[in-house]
């Protein structure tokens, strides 16, 4: 055996993973044939940040007047920003790298496939330096993630110029005047809310009846309430049939309720879901079942082929990198036979537009289609001292509460800094939190996060603030 | 101008002795200043000023024994015009906290009646560690938390562990997490190799049924049950006098009363007497039963076994002679049936006959108590300060805390050792 544990990707489910496993004493190798981090720290969660707090502030200098200051022409220089986000993720990427040597975890830069094996699949390691190496361990985990969904047919398909992935949108040479978003999952959503940002014309395209299809429909209804504000413009409900360039830029037909519009801009991006990273890998052969592709794996992330697990964006939704993580902890701990620690551990998410959206925990037509009685607590931003003081009244709490036990069940946020605030109630979530333990927790003043109380005392009919 | 009141110095604390005073009238203290040390049966702990101010009156002398919890011990002057280092409005007026206490506690005194918990705490009061949610089903389905295994960390109770929970019913296993232990489970033993015992230097005789059940139920009745004794003395003379006499009138219908069955009829007419030592712990709440079925221990081929004297207090001790016959004979040859030994809300187990003086048994679940008889023997007693000879019985009897407490056993006794003593009394 040359290793306790093998993991193949090192995005934040792996390299997570394999820190957990050196720290429970196992022998670990990760491999990666791109970066590490993934596409989280490299192309995904992080350099978006970093674009996002740009758009952000540069939007904010319009508002100057509202806060009393004054300047002459904001203007930005677009080179810089994506240069600042590549730095943000570099430096990170440096960080996990030194994390790998602090951990003794040995880094094989290369792509991997399985064989059959014994006791686990074989890994076999095309090196980038060169040359192959196989290893034999007790455990593979495959943690190989997920790639942007294309449809080559109707020409959704990124071309490095004009249409762009998430990928390419992080990095053009040039901030478009017009872009076309397609698909309103926080991924096209970000990207929307950043071109926005920083001027240009953006149409978001969607195929479902409502922007953030995930989030609670109010939270989605708010929300496109607060982009148009913004400038942003949305086709709901809408299909495209094709996409193709013109000299200039792309054209986008689509058909909304037997309606055919045909939409132009300099740039698309296609933001139309993910697909798993599945191919390649010898899983066919291995007998590893995979459905729609992704990994189908139990609790702990057994594949049923002995041996092998896979965690993460590979093992299916939801595509978020602390599910991730958890997936992997929870797995190595798994394999390292302790006890597990949370199964059910209620996954928040976060939307990073401006207002920001965060949620945990079942919205409340899935907390009804479940057959729960639910209490409705809200509780708007406009009534909150520290929202007002800072100038950023749009939004809303909104919690969700089972009417016989009192659990909190769900909570949907939107406006400003709350996926800052989300964990508040993922933390609640965790503790089997009820009403009474919200209503007597003692929330600071003044901060934005007496909504979060104020909601749960509005599904009792306690509110105080309004 | 502030009192200064007695603490409590653990939950259950009613009045202690003011050992010490540490200041006296006029002293300055500050808060956490050590005023007093307080005695109770348990401990002695150092008494913190809470306020600052002046000593302006003792009022209970140093050595006074008895005195109860919330009583003003001493006055402080200059004390409200200083806030505590924690401002709150309550602690003014509370007991000031004893150091060796959790402020907490104190603070929770302070307030007005909590609202109370659904079985936060198990019988002896040991903190049941569950979340919010499990605790709110369990109050709403009237589960008892105590009798819950927790799958969530450190053991904590979550909501899995309650939600398809039936009140009453034994714990359900969760087989998504099985903690290493678990109640009802046996310890996992070392084979005897591993003890130091070579192989092939005993003989291995496999475990029966009745083996494994008697292994289980003692070692969870002994693990779980909060169990105690009380032993005493009984002078038997009158009852064996007594004994010659029925068993003289009952010789022509060829019966024949043992001291035992004498002994099973006054534990029934004792437990009529005490309802409350005829009990059992439930998860819902404390069952008084009804009748005495009395549960005697017949040593058998093999392991024991306790079949019951049904309404043992409505019955003569001829019909009592006749059935324990019946069923110890058809215990040794093993052809009792289920419901002639399950149940039974009290145990008597003998080993008089074995010349064994006396011994504590493990409490048959889920009755309450279990009485040991040993043998009775002539002895020296002293009576009105004579030395003279009786015939000496000791019994011990093991009692489930959870039901019946100290005093609640000691009571039964005295009714039991009357009605031994003067077997006439059972007739009243």
């Amino acid at each position: 055996m040359d290793f306790d544990v093998i993991i193949v990707g090192a995005g934040p489910g792996g390299y997570v993973a394999a820190i957990r496993a050196s720290q429970l004493g196992l022998k670990t190798a990760i491999v990666e044939r791109e970066a590490l981090g993934g596409v989280c720290l490299n192309w995904g969660c992080i350099p978006t940040k970093a674009l996002l707090k740009s758009g952000e502030v540069f939007e904010q200098l319009h508002h100057l007047a509202d806060y009393g200051l004054a300047a002459d022409k904001p203007r930005f220089d677009f080179a810089k920003v994506v240069e600042r986000s590549r730095k943000v993720a570099g430096q990170l990427n440096s960080g996990v790298g030194f994390l790998m040597r602090k951990h003794k975890i040995e880094v094989i830069e290369g792509t991997a496939r399985l064989e059959k094996g014994t006791a686990a699949p074989k890994v076999v390691i095309a090196q980038k330096r060169g040359g192959e190496r196989t290893l034999q361990a007790k455990n593979v985990i495959l943690a190989t993630g997920a790639r942007a969904r294309t449809l080559p047919q109707i020409g959704l398909e990124p071309d490095g110029d004009r249409v762009w992935s998430y990928r390419e949108a992080m990095v053009p040479k040039a901030a478009p005047k017009s872009l076309i978003v397609i698909g309103s999952g926080a991924i096209g959503i970000e990207f929307a809310s950043f071109y926005r940002a920083l001027g240009a014309e953006v149409m978001v395209v969607e195929a479902l009846s409502r922007i953030l299809p995930v989030e609670d429909e109010e939270v989605s209804t708010a929300a496109r309430k607060a982009f148009e504000r913004r400038g942003l413009k949305f086709r709901i409900g809408a299909t495209v049939k094709k996409l193709t360039k013109s000299k200039t830029g792309v054209v986008v037909e689509i058909e909304t309720g037997g309606k055919t519009e045909t939409l132009e801009a300099e740039r698309a991006i296609v933001a139309v879901g993910i697909v798993g990273n599945v191919e390649d890998l010898g899983l066919e052969a291995l007998g590893v079942k995979i459905e729609k592709t992704h990994v189908v794996t139990d609790a702990h992330g057994a594949t049923g082929v002995p041996g092998l697990f896979a965690i993460g964006d590979v093992a299916g939704p939801p595509w978020l990198a602390h599910k991730a993580s958890h997936e992997g902890v929870h797995c190595i701990e798994h394999i390292a036979g302790q006890p597990p620690k949370n199964l059910n551990a209620p996954i928040p998410g976060c939307t990073y537009a401006n207002p920001q959206i965060a949620s945990v925990g079942l919205t409340e037509a899935a907390a009804k289609a479940a057959g729960r009685k639910v209490k409705v607590g809200r509780f708007a931003f406009r009534a909150n001292g520290k929202a007002i003081a800072s100038g950023e009244t749009e939004g809303f709490v909104k919690t969700l509460f089972d009417a016989d036990t009192g659990a909190l069940v769900g909570a949907h946020m939107i406006g400003a800094e709350v996926t800052e605030m989300i964990q508040g109630y993922a933390l609640a979530m965790t503790l089997e939190a009820t009403e009474a333990e919200l209503h007597a927790t003692v929330f600071p003043h003044p901060t934005m996060s007496e909504a979060m109380h104020e909601s749960a005392l509005d599904a009792y009919g306690l509110v105080l603030h309004a | 101008m502030t009192d200064i009141l007695m603490p409590a110095l653990s939950p259950t604390m009613e009045e202690g002795t003011l050992a010490k005073w540490l200041v006296k009238k006029g002293d300055t203290v500050a808060a956490g200043d050590v005023i007093a040390e307080i005695e109770t049966d348990k401990a002695t702990m150092e008494v913190e000023a809470v306020d600052e101010g002046v000593v302006e009156e003792i009022l209970v002398e140093a050595g006074t024994e008895g005195v109860k919890v919330n009583a003003p011990i001493a006055r402080l002057s200059g004390g409200t015009e200083t806030k505590a280092p924690e401002p709150k409005p309550e602690e003014k007026a509370a007991p000031a906290p004893a150091k060796a206490e959790a402020k907490s506690e104190t603070a929770a005194k302070a307030e007005p009646a909590p609202p109370k918990v659904a079985s936060a705490k198990t019988g002896t009061g040991e903190r049941i560690f569950a979340s919010p949610l499990a605790r709110r089903i369990a109050e709403q389905k009237g589960l008892d938390l105590s009798a819950i295994t927790g799958s969530g960390p450190h053991g904590r109770i979550i909501e899995r562990d309650v939600k398809d929970a039936k009140p009453g019913a034994k714990p359900a296993a969760t087989a998504a997490a099985a903690p290493t232990e678990r109640r009802g489970e046996t310890r996992p033993v070392q084979s005897l190799q591993q003890m130091g015992i070579p192989e092939g230097s005993y003989d291995l005789i496999p475990l029966d049924g009745m083996r494994k059940t008697v292994a289980r139920r003692m070692t969870d009745s002994f693990r779980d049950v909060p169990h105690f004794p009380l032993t005493i003395d009984l002078e038997i003379d009158r009852l064996l006098e007594a004994r010659g006499r029925i068993n003289k009138m009952l010789e022509k219908d060829g019966v024949k009363v043992s001291v035992n069955d004498i002994i099973l009829k006054a534990c029934a007419v004792a437990l009529k007497r005490v309802p409350e030592a005829n009990a059992s712990y439930s998860p819902e709440g404390i069952a008084l039963h009804h009748h005495a079925d009395i549960a005697m221990a017949v040593a058998v081929e093999g392991g024991l076994i306790t079949p019951i004297i049904r309404k043992c207090e409505t019955k003569g001790l001829a019909q009592i002679a006749q059935e324990t016959k019946d069923l110890a004979e058809r215990a040794r040859t093993r052809k009792l049936k289920p419901e002639e030994f399950q149940g039974g809300t009290f145990s008597v187990s003998n080993l008089g006959m074995f010349g064994i003086k006396s011994f504590g048994s493990i409490i048959n679940e889920p009755q309450g108590a279990i009485l040991s008889v040993g043998a009775g023997t002539k002895q020296p007693v002293v009576r009105d300060d004579q030395l003279a000879i009786a015939t000496v019985m000791s019994v011990t009897m093991t009692c489930d805390h959870r039901v019946v407490d100290g005093a609640t056993g000691a009571r039964w006794l005295e009714a039991f050792k009357a009605l031994i003593e003067e077997p006439l009394a059972m007739m009243v």
